[in-house]
Protein backbone atom coordinates (compact mmCIF):
# COMPACT_ATOMS: atom_id res chain seq x y z
CA UNK A 1 0.00 0.00 0.00
CA UNK A 2 2.09 3.76 -1.08
CA UNK A 3 1.57 5.81 1.57
CA UNK A 4 0.24 9.33 1.44
CA UNK A 5 2.55 11.59 -0.52
CA UNK A 6 1.43 14.60 0.95
CA UNK A 7 2.94 16.83 4.00
CA UNK A 8 1.24 16.04 7.62
CA UNK A 9 -0.46 19.25 7.93
CA UNK A 10 0.21 19.26 11.49
CA UNK A 11 2.54 17.33 13.60
CA UNK A 12 1.22 14.72 16.10
CA UNK A 13 2.33 15.24 19.92
CA UNK A 14 5.87 14.31 21.27
CA UNK A 15 6.72 10.98 21.16
CA UNK A 16 7.98 10.75 24.76
CA UNK A 17 5.38 10.09 27.34
CA UNK A 18 4.26 13.61 28.53
CA UNK A 19 3.85 12.88 32.65
CA UNK A 20 -0.07 13.07 33.06
CA UNK A 21 0.17 9.36 31.31
CA UNK A 22 2.49 7.63 33.74
CA UNK A 23 -0.02 7.14 36.53
CA UNK A 24 -3.69 5.39 35.63
CA UNK A 25 -6.41 6.63 37.81
CA UNK A 26 -8.01 3.50 40.32
CA UNK A 27 -11.17 4.82 38.67
CA UNK A 28 -9.93 3.76 35.23
CA UNK A 29 -7.58 0.99 36.11
CA UNK A 30 -10.07 -1.06 38.13
CA UNK A 31 -12.76 -1.59 35.77
CA UNK A 32 -10.16 -2.08 32.87
CA UNK A 33 -8.68 -4.58 34.94
CA UNK A 34 -12.25 -6.18 36.02
CA UNK A 35 -13.31 -6.21 31.95
CA UNK A 36 -10.10 -7.92 31.00
CA UNK A 37 -11.06 -11.10 33.53
CA UNK A 38 -14.49 -10.60 32.42
CA UNK A 39 -12.85 -11.86 29.06
CA UNK A 40 -10.38 -13.80 29.68
CA UNK A 41 -11.78 -16.31 32.44
CA UNK A 42 -13.98 -18.35 30.83
CA UNK A 43 -11.31 -18.89 28.39
CA UNK A 44 -8.69 -20.53 31.30
CA UNK A 45 -11.57 -22.17 32.36
CA UNK A 46 -12.31 -23.58 28.79
CA UNK A 47 -8.40 -24.14 28.55
CA UNK A 48 -8.50 -25.70 31.63
CA UNK A 49 -11.07 -28.03 31.77
CA UNK A 50 -10.30 -29.06 27.80
CA UNK A 51 -9.45 -33.07 28.70
CA UNK A 52 -5.63 -32.61 27.00
CA UNK A 53 -5.02 -36.69 27.37
CA UNK A 54 -7.49 -37.04 24.49
CA UNK A 55 -5.73 -33.83 22.23
CA UNK A 56 -3.77 -36.08 19.90
CA UNK A 57 -7.06 -38.22 19.09
CA UNK A 58 -9.65 -35.64 19.06
CA UNK A 59 -7.87 -32.91 17.17
CA UNK A 60 -5.76 -35.40 14.77
CA UNK A 61 -9.20 -36.78 13.26
CA UNK A 62 -9.63 -35.77 9.58
CA UNK A 63 -12.78 -34.46 10.55
CA UNK A 64 -11.66 -32.19 12.82
CA UNK A 65 -8.89 -31.13 10.16
CA UNK A 66 -11.31 -31.01 7.86
CA UNK A 67 -13.38 -28.55 9.41
CA UNK A 68 -10.51 -26.44 10.57
CA UNK A 69 -9.66 -26.03 6.86
CA UNK A 70 -12.95 -25.29 5.86
CA UNK A 71 -13.26 -22.44 8.43
CA UNK A 72 -10.07 -21.04 7.85
CA UNK A 73 -10.48 -20.74 3.86
CA UNK A 74 -14.42 -19.77 4.25
CA UNK A 75 -13.76 -16.45 6.81
CA UNK A 76 -10.64 -15.51 4.78
CA UNK A 77 -12.46 -15.37 1.92
CA UNK A 78 -15.25 -13.50 3.39
CA UNK A 79 -13.29 -11.22 4.91
CA UNK A 80 -11.84 -10.84 1.64
CA UNK A 81 -15.24 -10.14 0.08
CA UNK A 82 -16.55 -8.23 2.78
CA UNK A 83 -13.43 -5.83 2.07
CA UNK A 84 -13.65 -5.29 -1.74
CA UNK A 85 -17.99 -4.91 -0.79
CA UNK A 86 -17.73 -3.30 2.70
CA UNK A 87 -14.78 -0.45 1.99
CA UNK A 88 -16.80 1.43 -0.83
CA UNK A 89 -19.89 1.39 1.18
CA UNK A 90 -18.17 2.81 3.95
CA UNK A 91 -16.96 5.71 1.99
CA UNK A 92 -19.97 6.14 0.78
CA UNK A 93 -21.62 6.57 4.13
CA UNK A 94 -19.12 8.38 5.02
CA UNK A 95 -19.60 11.14 2.17
CA UNK A 96 -20.68 14.64 3.69
CA UNK A 97 -23.75 15.25 2.71
CA UNK A 98 -24.84 11.79 1.76
CA UNK A 99 -28.85 11.83 2.26
CA UNK A 100 -30.67 9.24 4.63
CA UNK A 101 -27.39 8.40 5.78
CA UNK A 102 -28.55 8.05 9.09
CA UNK A 103 -31.16 5.52 7.87
CA UNK A 104 -28.86 3.61 5.88
CA UNK A 105 -26.11 3.27 8.47
CA UNK A 106 -29.11 1.74 10.68
CA UNK A 107 -30.72 -0.52 8.09
CA UNK A 108 -26.54 -1.90 7.94
CA UNK A 109 -26.85 -2.72 11.65
CA UNK A 110 -30.05 -4.62 11.03
CA UNK A 111 -27.64 -7.88 10.53
CA UNK A 112 -25.96 -7.40 13.82
CA UNK A 113 -29.09 -7.13 15.83
CA UNK A 114 -31.03 -9.99 14.01
CA UNK A 115 -30.25 -13.68 15.64
CA UNK A 116 -28.02 -15.36 12.80
CA UNK A 117 -30.35 -18.47 12.86
CA UNK A 118 -33.01 -16.10 11.05
CA UNK A 119 -30.63 -14.21 9.29
CA UNK A 120 -29.89 -18.00 7.85
CA UNK A 121 -34.21 -17.76 7.04
CA UNK A 122 -33.67 -14.79 5.19
CA UNK A 123 -31.05 -15.90 2.99
CA UNK A 124 -33.43 -18.77 2.43
CA UNK A 125 -36.18 -16.21 1.12
CA UNK A 126 -33.97 -14.99 -1.38
CA UNK A 127 -30.98 -17.31 -2.39
CA UNK A 128 -32.42 -20.66 -1.19
CA UNK A 129 -33.61 -23.28 -4.18
CA UNK A 130 -37.14 -21.20 -4.11
CA UNK A 131 -36.12 -18.17 -2.86
CA UNK A 132 -36.26 -14.68 -5.15
CA UNK A 133 -33.30 -14.65 -6.93
CA UNK A 134 -32.43 -18.44 -6.14
CA UNK A 135 -35.80 -19.88 -7.82
CA UNK A 136 -34.86 -18.38 -11.51
CA UNK A 137 -31.23 -19.43 -10.76
CA UNK A 138 -31.98 -22.75 -9.88
CA UNK A 139 -34.14 -23.36 -12.85
CA UNK A 140 -31.33 -21.77 -15.31
CA UNK A 141 -28.40 -23.89 -13.71
CA UNK A 142 -29.82 -26.59 -11.42
CA UNK A 143 -27.69 -24.65 -8.79
CA UNK A 144 -28.74 -23.80 -5.62
CA UNK A 145 -26.15 -21.80 -3.17
CA UNK A 146 -27.82 -24.19 0.26
CA UNK A 147 -25.29 -27.29 0.97
CA UNK A 148 -22.65 -25.75 -1.02
CA UNK A 149 -19.18 -23.56 0.67
CA UNK A 150 -20.65 -21.00 -1.75
CA UNK A 151 -23.85 -20.86 1.17
CA UNK A 152 -21.44 -20.92 4.30
CA UNK A 153 -19.29 -17.95 2.48
CA UNK A 154 -22.39 -16.05 2.07
CA UNK A 155 -23.74 -16.69 5.65
CA UNK A 156 -20.46 -15.09 6.93
CA UNK A 157 -20.43 -12.48 4.78
CA UNK A 158 -23.75 -11.63 5.38
CA UNK A 159 -23.22 -11.62 9.48
CA UNK A 160 -19.39 -10.39 9.20
CA UNK A 161 -20.22 -6.95 6.73
CA UNK A 162 -21.75 -4.64 8.80
CA UNK A 163 -18.36 -5.01 10.99
CA UNK A 164 -16.22 -3.93 8.54
CA UNK A 165 -18.62 -1.25 6.91
CA UNK A 166 -18.75 0.46 10.63
CA UNK A 167 -15.21 0.43 11.49
CA UNK A 168 -14.44 1.77 8.35
CA UNK A 169 -16.80 4.51 8.34
CA UNK A 170 -16.07 5.60 11.47
CA UNK A 171 -12.24 5.45 10.84
CA UNK A 172 -12.88 7.65 7.53
CA UNK A 173 -15.68 10.19 9.67
CA UNK A 174 -12.70 10.61 12.14
CA UNK A 175 -10.13 11.61 9.53
CA UNK A 176 -8.92 14.69 8.36
CA UNK A 177 -10.73 15.52 4.97
CA UNK A 178 -7.98 18.33 4.00
CA UNK A 179 -5.86 15.46 2.95
CA UNK A 180 -8.14 14.53 0.45
CA UNK A 181 -9.23 18.27 -0.72
CA UNK A 182 -5.80 19.12 -1.22
CA UNK A 183 -5.24 16.18 -3.11
CA UNK A 184 -8.47 17.27 -5.04
CA UNK A 185 -7.31 20.43 -5.98
CA UNK A 186 -3.88 19.47 -6.37
CA UNK A 187 -5.72 17.87 -9.62
CA UNK A 188 -6.36 14.14 -8.42
CA UNK A 189 -8.96 12.40 -9.71
CA UNK A 190 -11.50 10.84 -7.25
CA UNK A 191 -10.74 7.38 -7.60
CA UNK A 192 -6.87 8.32 -7.17
CA UNK A 193 -7.91 10.60 -4.41
CA UNK A 194 -9.74 7.19 -2.68
CA UNK A 195 -6.57 5.33 -3.53
CA UNK A 196 -3.70 7.18 -2.72
CA UNK A 197 -5.06 9.32 -0.20
CA UNK A 198 -8.01 7.71 1.71
CA UNK A 199 -7.02 4.42 1.76
CA UNK A 200 -3.50 5.32 3.10
CA UNK A 201 -5.66 7.49 5.89
CA UNK A 202 -7.67 4.73 7.12
CA UNK A 203 -5.78 2.24 6.57
CA UNK A 204 -5.79 1.11 10.69
CA UNK A 205 -9.49 1.74 10.35
CA UNK A 206 -9.76 -0.73 7.70
CA UNK A 207 -7.36 -3.04 9.68
CA UNK A 208 -9.55 -3.23 12.38
CA UNK A 209 -12.81 -3.77 10.46
CA UNK A 210 -11.16 -6.39 8.56
CA UNK A 211 -10.30 -8.33 11.95
CA UNK A 212 -13.51 -7.69 12.85
CA UNK A 213 -15.17 -9.46 10.17
CA UNK A 214 -12.90 -12.06 9.74
CA UNK A 215 -13.21 -12.75 13.49
CA UNK A 216 -17.24 -12.84 13.14
CA UNK A 217 -17.08 -15.09 10.05
CA UNK A 218 -14.89 -17.66 12.07
CA UNK A 219 -17.21 -18.20 14.80
CA UNK A 220 -19.98 -17.70 12.91
CA UNK A 221 -22.58 -20.91 13.65
CA UNK A 222 -26.68 -19.71 13.16
CA UNK A 223 -26.74 -18.54 9.40
CA UNK A 224 -24.12 -21.13 8.21
CA UNK A 225 -26.12 -23.88 10.18
CA UNK A 226 -29.30 -22.35 8.74
CA UNK A 227 -29.03 -21.69 5.30
CA UNK A 228 -26.13 -23.84 4.09
CA UNK A 229 -26.73 -27.16 6.49
CA UNK A 230 -24.11 -29.50 8.00
CA UNK A 231 -21.44 -31.76 5.99
CA UNK A 232 -18.01 -33.03 6.81
CA UNK A 233 -15.62 -31.06 4.01
CA UNK A 234 -18.44 -29.41 1.88
CA UNK A 235 -20.03 -27.12 4.50
CA UNK A 236 -19.02 -28.27 8.24
CA UNK A 237 -17.06 -25.32 9.95
CA UNK A 238 -15.44 -25.65 13.28
CA UNK A 239 -18.87 -23.65 15.57
CA UNK A 240 -20.87 -26.53 13.92
CA UNK A 241 -18.58 -29.32 14.57
CA UNK A 242 -18.47 -27.90 17.91
CA UNK A 243 -21.80 -27.95 18.37
CA UNK A 244 -22.26 -31.54 17.61
CA UNK A 245 -19.27 -32.49 19.50
CA UNK A 246 -21.45 -31.05 22.61
CA UNK A 247 -24.33 -33.93 21.47
CA UNK A 248 -22.06 -36.81 22.17
CA UNK A 249 -18.68 -35.93 23.31
CA UNK A 250 -18.05 -32.58 25.44
CA UNK A 251 -15.03 -33.21 26.00
CA UNK A 252 -14.41 -33.31 22.31
CA UNK A 253 -16.09 -29.84 21.83
CA UNK A 254 -14.28 -28.39 24.63
CA UNK A 255 -10.88 -29.30 22.81
CA UNK A 256 -11.97 -28.27 19.45
CA UNK A 257 -13.23 -24.82 20.68
CA UNK A 258 -9.59 -24.29 22.37
CA UNK A 259 -7.70 -25.48 18.58
CA UNK A 260 -10.43 -22.44 16.84
CA UNK A 261 -8.75 -20.48 19.70
CA UNK A 262 -5.57 -21.07 19.29
CA UNK A 263 -5.35 -20.85 15.73
CA UNK A 264 -7.34 -17.19 15.37
CA UNK A 265 -5.41 -15.68 18.57
CA UNK A 266 -1.78 -17.09 16.65
CA UNK A 267 -3.22 -15.21 12.92
CA UNK A 268 -4.25 -12.56 15.06
CA UNK A 269 -1.15 -12.27 16.52
CA UNK A 270 0.87 -12.52 13.40
CA UNK A 271 -1.39 -10.22 11.42
CA UNK A 272 -0.65 -7.48 13.99
CA UNK A 273 2.89 -7.85 13.77
CA UNK A 274 2.93 -8.18 10.11
CA UNK A 275 0.45 -6.32 8.84
CA UNK A 276 -1.17 -3.84 11.34
CA UNK A 277 1.80 -1.91 12.97
CA UNK A 278 3.03 -0.92 9.08
CA UNK A 279 0.62 1.27 9.53
CA UNK B 1 -46.84 -21.04 -6.49
CA UNK B 2 -48.78 -18.27 -5.55
CA UNK B 3 -47.22 -15.50 -3.14
CA UNK B 4 -48.50 -15.63 -0.19
CA UNK B 5 -48.39 -19.34 0.16
CA UNK B 6 -44.56 -19.08 -0.24
CA UNK B 7 -44.77 -16.42 2.11
CA UNK B 8 -46.71 -18.46 4.51
CA UNK B 9 -43.87 -21.56 3.99
CA UNK B 10 -41.07 -18.89 5.12
CA UNK B 11 -43.28 -17.65 8.21
CA UNK B 12 -43.47 -21.22 9.51
CA UNK B 13 -39.64 -21.53 9.05
CA UNK B 14 -39.03 -18.65 10.49
CA UNK B 15 -41.58 -19.37 13.77
CA UNK B 16 -39.75 -22.75 14.18
CA UNK B 17 -35.88 -22.00 13.64
CA UNK B 18 -35.52 -19.55 17.04
CA UNK B 19 -37.13 -23.16 18.61
CA UNK B 20 -34.19 -24.85 17.63
CA UNK B 21 -31.64 -22.89 19.94
CA UNK B 22 -34.13 -22.85 22.64
CA UNK B 23 -32.28 -25.49 24.95
CA UNK B 24 -36.13 -26.11 26.89
CA UNK B 25 -38.99 -23.73 26.91
CA UNK B 26 -41.89 -23.62 30.14
CA UNK B 27 -45.08 -23.83 28.92
CA UNK B 28 -48.13 -23.46 31.19
CA UNK B 29 -51.14 -25.47 30.58
CA UNK B 30 -52.80 -23.49 32.64
CA UNK B 31 -56.41 -22.11 32.27
CA UNK B 32 -58.49 -19.93 34.37
CA UNK B 33 -61.90 -22.12 33.85
CA UNK B 34 -59.76 -25.40 35.57
CA UNK B 35 -62.22 -26.73 38.23
CA UNK B 36 -60.75 -25.51 41.20
CA UNK B 37 -63.23 -27.62 43.46
CA UNK B 38 -60.38 -29.79 45.33
CA UNK B 39 -58.93 -27.16 47.84
CA UNK B 40 -55.94 -29.84 48.38
CA UNK B 41 -55.43 -29.81 44.58
CA UNK B 42 -51.11 -30.18 44.20
CA UNK B 43 -49.36 -28.52 41.46
CA UNK B 44 -46.56 -30.29 39.93
CA UNK B 45 -43.94 -29.77 37.05
CA UNK B 46 -43.35 -31.82 34.11
CA UNK B 47 -40.38 -32.45 32.39
CA UNK B 48 -41.38 -33.67 28.78
CA UNK B 49 -39.85 -34.37 25.47
CA UNK B 50 -39.85 -31.56 23.08
CA UNK B 51 -41.48 -33.82 20.63
CA UNK B 52 -44.13 -34.23 23.03
CA UNK B 53 -45.28 -30.41 23.48
CA UNK B 54 -48.29 -30.05 21.87
CA UNK B 55 -49.71 -33.61 22.82
CA UNK B 56 -48.94 -33.01 26.57
CA UNK B 57 -50.48 -29.49 26.76
CA UNK B 58 -53.70 -30.95 25.84
CA UNK B 59 -53.29 -33.74 27.86
CA UNK B 60 -52.36 -31.08 30.61
CA UNK B 61 -55.46 -29.39 29.97
CA UNK B 62 -57.33 -32.09 30.10
CA UNK B 63 -56.13 -33.52 33.52
CA UNK B 64 -56.56 -29.97 35.01
CA UNK B 65 -60.08 -30.05 33.92
CA UNK B 66 -60.84 -33.34 35.54
CA UNK B 67 -58.41 -33.11 38.75
CA UNK B 68 -58.28 -29.64 39.47
CA UNK B 69 -54.24 -29.82 39.82
CA UNK B 70 -52.34 -27.48 37.85
CA UNK B 71 -49.78 -29.23 35.18
CA UNK B 72 -46.50 -26.98 34.50
CA UNK B 73 -44.66 -27.84 31.87
CA UNK B 74 -40.73 -27.76 30.77
CA UNK B 75 -40.74 -29.01 27.53
CA UNK B 76 -36.37 -29.46 25.90
CA UNK B 77 -34.46 -31.89 24.32
CA UNK B 78 -34.84 -35.63 26.52
CA UNK B 79 -30.88 -35.57 27.44
CA UNK B 80 -30.95 -31.69 28.75
CA UNK B 81 -34.00 -32.55 30.31
CA UNK B 82 -32.56 -35.03 32.22
CA UNK B 83 -29.46 -33.35 33.06
CA UNK B 84 -31.59 -30.93 34.50
CA UNK B 85 -33.41 -33.50 36.92
CA UNK B 86 -30.23 -34.66 37.90
CA UNK B 87 -28.65 -31.42 38.77
CA UNK B 88 -31.74 -30.72 41.48
CA UNK B 89 -34.48 -28.92 39.07
CA UNK B 90 -37.63 -29.32 40.85
CA UNK B 91 -39.61 -31.61 38.63
CA UNK B 92 -42.75 -34.41 39.48
CA UNK B 93 -42.73 -36.18 36.13
CA UNK B 94 -40.36 -37.17 33.28
CA UNK B 95 -41.73 -38.24 30.17
CA UNK B 96 -38.12 -39.00 28.00
CA UNK B 97 -38.06 -39.55 24.44
CA UNK B 98 -35.46 -42.81 24.59
CA UNK B 99 -34.80 -45.33 27.15
CA UNK B 100 -31.14 -43.61 27.25
CA UNK B 101 -32.29 -40.35 28.44
CA UNK B 102 -34.79 -42.06 31.12
CA UNK B 103 -32.02 -44.74 32.26
CA UNK B 104 -29.82 -41.66 33.11
CA UNK B 105 -32.00 -40.74 35.74
CA UNK B 106 -33.28 -43.93 36.80
CA UNK B 107 -29.12 -44.64 36.87
CA UNK B 108 -28.51 -41.42 39.28
CA UNK B 109 -31.54 -42.42 41.54
CA UNK B 110 -33.86 -39.57 40.23
CA UNK B 111 -36.82 -41.73 39.24
CA UNK B 112 -38.32 -45.14 40.10
CA UNK B 113 -40.28 -47.86 37.81
CA UNK B 114 -40.74 -45.86 34.33
CA UNK B 115 -43.08 -46.87 31.29
CA UNK B 116 -43.70 -47.18 27.74
CA UNK B 117 -46.81 -45.13 27.24
CA UNK B 118 -45.90 -43.78 23.09
CA UNK B 119 -44.11 -44.76 20.39
CA UNK B 120 -42.63 -42.97 17.23
CA UNK B 121 -41.23 -44.17 13.85
CA UNK B 122 -39.32 -42.51 10.87
CA UNK B 123 -41.12 -41.21 7.92
CA UNK B 124 -39.61 -39.75 4.70
CA UNK B 125 -40.38 -36.08 4.29
CA UNK B 126 -40.93 -34.17 1.46
CA UNK B 127 -42.12 -30.60 0.10
CA UNK B 128 -45.88 -30.36 -0.57
CA UNK B 129 -46.47 -31.88 -4.20
CA UNK B 130 -43.30 -34.41 -3.62
CA UNK B 131 -41.57 -32.07 -6.65
CA UNK B 132 -38.79 -34.80 -6.92
CA UNK B 133 -41.03 -37.96 -6.96
CA UNK B 134 -39.64 -39.53 -3.72
CA UNK B 135 -41.06 -43.16 -3.62
CA UNK B 136 -39.14 -44.72 -1.13
CA UNK B 137 -35.95 -45.47 0.75
CA UNK B 138 -33.68 -45.92 -2.12
CA UNK B 139 -33.69 -42.38 -3.32
CA UNK B 140 -31.85 -41.23 -0.53
CA UNK B 141 -28.99 -42.93 -2.55
CA UNK B 142 -30.03 -40.84 -5.36
CA UNK B 143 -26.81 -38.18 -5.75
CA UNK B 144 -28.98 -36.18 -7.60
CA UNK B 145 -31.36 -35.40 -5.35
CA UNK B 146 -30.90 -32.66 -2.21
CA UNK B 147 -31.52 -35.13 1.02
CA UNK B 148 -30.97 -34.06 4.79
CA UNK B 149 -30.92 -36.65 7.31
CA UNK B 150 -29.96 -35.80 11.17
CA UNK B 151 -26.22 -36.22 11.88
CA UNK B 152 -25.84 -39.29 13.64
CA UNK B 153 -24.97 -37.54 16.73
CA UNK B 154 -28.51 -36.99 17.59
CA UNK B 155 -31.46 -39.50 18.49
CA UNK B 156 -33.03 -38.87 14.88
CA UNK B 157 -29.68 -39.67 13.05
CA UNK B 158 -29.23 -43.04 15.00
CA UNK B 159 -32.45 -44.02 13.97
CA UNK B 160 -31.65 -43.12 10.59
CA UNK B 161 -28.38 -45.05 10.67
CA UNK B 162 -30.75 -48.10 11.57
CA UNK B 163 -33.35 -48.26 9.15
CA UNK B 164 -30.44 -47.44 6.47
CA UNK B 165 -28.64 -50.36 7.25
CA UNK B 166 -31.81 -52.50 7.26
CA UNK B 167 -32.68 -51.30 3.78
CA UNK B 168 -28.42 -52.21 2.59
CA UNK B 169 -27.98 -48.21 1.74
CA UNK B 170 -26.40 -46.30 1.90
CA UNK B 171 -27.70 -42.80 1.61
CA UNK B 172 -25.80 -39.41 -0.15
CA UNK B 173 -26.89 -36.67 1.98
CA UNK B 174 -26.36 -33.48 1.69
CA UNK B 175 -26.56 -31.65 5.01
CA UNK B 176 -26.48 -33.91 8.20
CA UNK B 177 -28.68 -31.72 10.49
CA UNK B 178 -28.12 -31.09 13.96
CA UNK B 179 -31.96 -31.56 14.96
CA UNK B 180 -34.93 -33.40 13.47
CA UNK B 181 -36.53 -30.15 13.38
CA UNK B 182 -34.05 -28.39 11.71
CA UNK B 183 -34.20 -31.08 9.13
CA UNK B 184 -38.14 -30.75 8.92
CA UNK B 185 -37.02 -27.23 8.58
CA UNK B 186 -35.24 -27.75 4.93
CA UNK B 187 -38.00 -29.78 3.69
CA UNK B 188 -40.88 -27.25 4.77
CA UNK B 189 -38.43 -24.70 3.10
CA UNK B 190 -38.48 -26.48 -0.15
CA UNK B 191 -34.52 -26.97 -0.21
CA UNK B 192 -34.41 -30.55 0.14
CA UNK B 193 -36.03 -32.96 -2.18
CA UNK B 194 -36.74 -35.38 1.09
CA UNK B 195 -35.86 -35.85 4.54
CA UNK B 196 -36.32 -38.11 7.07
CA UNK B 197 -37.92 -37.31 10.36
CA UNK B 198 -40.44 -38.51 12.75
CA UNK B 199 -44.20 -39.24 12.00
CA UNK B 200 -45.09 -37.00 14.58
CA UNK B 201 -43.02 -34.08 13.02
CA UNK B 202 -44.91 -34.48 9.74
CA UNK B 203 -48.35 -35.48 10.83
CA UNK B 204 -47.53 -31.59 13.42
CA UNK B 205 -46.65 -29.84 10.48
CA UNK B 206 -48.76 -27.60 8.30
CA UNK B 207 -49.84 -28.49 4.65
CA UNK B 208 -46.29 -27.85 3.41
CA UNK B 209 -44.63 -30.88 4.05
CA UNK B 210 -46.25 -34.43 2.58
CA UNK B 211 -45.12 -37.52 4.41
CA UNK B 212 -44.13 -40.84 2.06
CA UNK B 213 -44.17 -44.44 4.11
CA UNK B 214 -41.36 -46.66 3.59
CA UNK B 215 -41.36 -50.61 4.99
CA UNK B 216 -37.57 -50.01 6.92
CA UNK B 217 -39.72 -48.02 9.54
CA UNK B 218 -40.30 -50.72 11.77
CA UNK B 219 -36.45 -51.42 11.93
CA UNK B 220 -36.46 -48.01 14.38
CA UNK B 221 -38.87 -47.77 16.71
CA UNK B 222 -38.53 -44.73 18.94
CA UNK B 223 -40.05 -45.85 22.55
CA UNK B 224 -41.05 -43.15 25.23
CA UNK B 225 -41.13 -43.40 28.92
CA UNK B 226 -42.38 -41.37 31.59
CA UNK B 227 -41.97 -41.87 35.37
CA UNK B 228 -42.55 -40.10 38.49
CA UNK B 229 -40.19 -38.52 40.22
CA UNK B 230 -38.85 -39.48 43.88
CA UNK B 231 -38.32 -35.91 44.56
CA UNK B 232 -41.88 -34.98 44.03
CA UNK B 233 -43.60 -33.23 46.33
CA UNK B 234 -46.76 -34.32 45.54
CA UNK B 235 -46.33 -37.80 44.40
CA UNK B 236 -50.09 -38.66 44.12
CA UNK B 237 -50.71 -35.93 41.66
CA UNK B 238 -47.86 -37.13 39.65
CA UNK B 239 -48.73 -40.83 39.62
CA UNK B 240 -52.39 -39.72 38.89
CA UNK B 241 -50.59 -37.94 35.36
CA UNK B 242 -48.83 -40.58 34.89
CA UNK B 243 -52.26 -42.96 34.78
CA UNK B 244 -53.93 -40.00 33.13
CA UNK B 245 -51.50 -40.09 30.33
CA UNK B 246 -51.98 -44.59 30.01
CA UNK B 247 -55.93 -43.97 29.61
CA UNK B 248 -57.31 -43.96 26.84
CA UNK B 249 -58.25 -40.25 26.93
CA UNK B 250 -54.37 -39.75 26.70
CA UNK B 251 -53.32 -42.66 24.43
CA UNK B 252 -55.86 -40.98 21.86
CA UNK B 253 -54.49 -37.17 22.22
CA UNK B 254 -51.00 -38.93 21.65
CA UNK B 255 -52.37 -41.18 18.29
CA UNK B 256 -54.35 -37.92 17.05
CA UNK B 257 -50.30 -36.32 16.75
CA UNK B 258 -48.86 -39.23 15.24
CA UNK B 259 -47.87 -41.45 17.96
CA UNK B 260 -48.03 -45.16 18.28
CA UNK B 261 -49.25 -47.45 20.97
CA UNK B 262 -46.16 -48.42 22.80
Amino acid sequence: MPSPEIAPLATQGPSNQPPWQSRVPLLLGVPAVLALLFLLLPLVGLVVRAPWAEARAVLGSPQALLALRLSLITATVSMIIAMVLGIPLAWLLARPGLRGASLLRALITVPLVLPPVVGGVALFTVLGRSGLLGRPLYALTGFSFPFTPYAVVLAQVFVALPYLVLSVEGALRASDRRFEDAAATLGARPITVFRRVTLPLVGPGIAAGAILAWARALGEFGATVTFAGNFPGTTQTMPLAVYLALETDPDAALLLSVLLLAVSVGVLVLLRDRWVTRW
Amino acid sequence: MSGPRRAARFAVLAAATPMLLASACVSDATTSSGASGHGSAASITVFAAASLTESFIQIGQDFQAISGSKVTFNFGASSTLATQINHGAPADVFAAASPATMKAVTDAGGAGASVDFASNTLLIAVPEGNPARITGLADFADQDKKIAICAPQVPCGAAAEKVFAAAQITPEPDTLERDVKATLAKVAADEVDAALVYQTDVMGSPDDVEGVDFPESSQAVNQYLIATLTASQAPEVSQAFVDYVLSPEGQSVLTRAGFAQP
